[in-house]
């Protein structure tokens, strides 16, 4: 029907016809998929929604005389940051917490500042002091470096996230005695809360189930500034089950993406705190989904009441990897704030703002309407339902 | 008949004399307590919740506040951060009183503060730690 070639050029003209992922739903129940997908260009979604598996690489540029932080050790405000790399590469990631957090001893656990919340204040332009020590070589003789230093100075500040975007994920839930805190928030004793995390129709991988306009290269919103789909992510399990919609019933693809953390905003990369669980990032990401004919359009029409997935219960079976599921639910019936688990009606908690995911996915509209933003063709697919890519359990085998 | 949530900060040379039994018995007021810290030497708080005519009402917080007592309305005990809250809902099934609902058009979180008995089991498990306590 339409080329991304050909809705670029509308881009340019400034005569395309972008619609967000839940105005998409409505388009098509009123003028069918056929319709739709002849008026709409793009559909745009997005999501917000902590990622742990995030992080940022820093070029802080080299000291007179030179370091090598490369085989030393580096804190960025006292949070440790990876530095095996060359002289001044840094990599500091999203759960990473400074040696003298007093972690689970007291628990739970407040988790009140780690690498998360450091990006947060050097995407927001505050000044971060850094401590590094080194060995010291002849070309590299310094072996200690303490300065503070700032987002505007950095040669490179590259978000670089692993794993990110999950394609639809579980409801947590508490089967124990006594309430527990975990990645999915705190869960209250005998089913007292169910936890959710995902923008459901609005969530980039449910608008396009089988990957077949995201893929490796396609251009994103990343963090309220522009990054690219860099990779599957770690963990991507495309072979799980589907609904015949082809949405999956439980976790399934994931996405790694990258970009340049300079043009991003604090308020769309915010540090994150789980009690008892650890520091984390909040990440905003939007996808632009081409209308390339008639399926696409009907994917990317997908609702809530459509969209399934399982409940899980965090207390033993998450914990001690037994597999299997109390049940299953839509999240149409998630955002009700009730559902039904073992007879019982519990409230229901989302982890990721739908509110925010909706702001996102206007905002990469506006982007594209304003001719700001063109899609790219992806260079490559990602591997889909059909690839036997899975996810493995670690096979552990003892030391000789 | 008034009904109102206060907030009463004890200086520690009151902390050992019973003063908020006389509430009942000199006023004829009735109280729930909604949570008190009282430590030996320290400042102590008390959150409650107190019935009665309005007549007794005025005279029993007089009294307090002649005993050296500070008060306060409870809605300043508790509140959300604005900028920090990214309405994401992870509070809404915590909170005991229905206080932190999310609005089914906008997805966006509402704090009603006069529903709020600051139990302050939000203010932990806020992901961006929104909800503050001020005292």
């Amino acid at each position: 029907m339409r080329t991304i070639k050909e809705i670029n050029a509308k881009i340019k003209k400034g005569e395309v016809v972008v619609v967000t992922a839940e105005e998409i739903i409505d388009l098509v129940k009123k003028k069918g998929a056929k319709k739709a997908a002849q008026e709409v260009d793009v559909v745009t979604t997005g999501t917000f929604g902590p990622m742990c598996s995030s992080g940022t690489f820093f070029n802080i540029g080299h000291s007179k005389p030179r370091i090598k932080l490369g085989g030393g050790s580096c804190k960025l405000n006292d949070v440790p940051a990876y530095c095996g790399f060359a002289a001044v590469d840094i990599y500091l990631g999203a759960t990473a917490i400074p040696d003298d957090d007093p972690r689970n001893k007291v628990f739970p656990g407040e988790f009140k500042y780690g690498g998360g919340h450091v990006i947060q204040e050097i995407v927001a332009g505050r000044d971060v002091r850094l401590e590094a020590t080194a060995y010291g070589t002849d070309c590299y003789p310094r072996k200690k470096l303490e300065t503070y230093i700032n987002m505007k100075d950095l040669n490179e500040a590259v978000l670089f996230n692993i794993r990110n975007c999950y394609q639809n994920y579980n409801v947590a839930v508490n089967l124990s005695d006594k309430i527990i805190y975990t990645y999915m928030g705190a869960l209250k004793p005998k089913l007292g809360n169910a936890n959710y995390c995902s923008a459901g129709q609005l969530s980039p991988l449910l608008k396009d189930p089988y990957y077949k306009t995201i893929g490796i290269g396609t251009k994103i919103f990343l963090g309220g500034g522009i990054g690219f789909v860099a990779w599957q992510g770690t963990q991507h399990n495309p072979t799980v089950k589907r609904k015949d919609n082809g949405v999956p019933q439980a976790p399934a693809g994931t996405i790694a993406v990258i970009g340049d953390l300079k043009q991003m905003k604090p308020e769309w990369l915010v540090g994150t705190s789980m009690l008892g669980y650890g520091v984390t990032l909040t990440v905003g990401i939007g996808v632009p989904i081409p209308i390339l004919d008639e399926e696409v359009v009907k994917y990317a029409a997908i609702r809530d009441e459509e969209i399934y997935t399982q409940i899980v219960d965090y207390s033993q079976a998450y914990p001690q990897m037994i597999p299997g599921s109390l049940g299953e639910v839509n999240y149409s019936q998630l955002k009700s704030g009730k559902i039904i688990v073992q007879g019982k009606e519990v409230s229901t908690g989302n982890l990721s703002s739908y509110s925010k995911a909706r702001e996102i996915a206007e905002e990469l509209k506006s982007w594209i309407k304003k001719g700001d933003f063109l899609l790219t063709e992806p260079v490559a697919a990602l591997p889909g339902a059909e690839s036997g890519y899975t996810f493995k359990p670690l096979k552990e085998r003892p030391i000789v | 008949m008034v009904s109102k949530r206060i907030v009463l900060h004890f200086p520690h040379r009151l902390v050992d004399q019973p003063i908020v039994c006389k509430l009942v018995k000199e006023y004829d007021l009735q109280f729930n307590i909604l949570k008190a810290y009282v430590t030996p030497q320290e400042e102590g708080l008390m959150v409650l919740e107190l019935t009665g005519k309005e007549e007794n009402f005025n005279q029993g917080i007089e009294y307090l506040q002649s005993c050296g007592v500070k008060i306060q309305p409870l809605s300043q005990d508790v509140i959300r951060n604005e900028i920090k809250c990214t309405d994401c809902g992870v509070c809404v099934p915590i909170c005991p009183t229905g206080a932190l609902v999310v609005d089914l058009l906008t997805r966006k979180v509402h704090f009603y503060d006069n529903k709020c008995i600051a139990c302050e089991l939000c203010v932990k498990i806020c992901p961006t730690r929104a909800m503050e306590v001020h005292f």
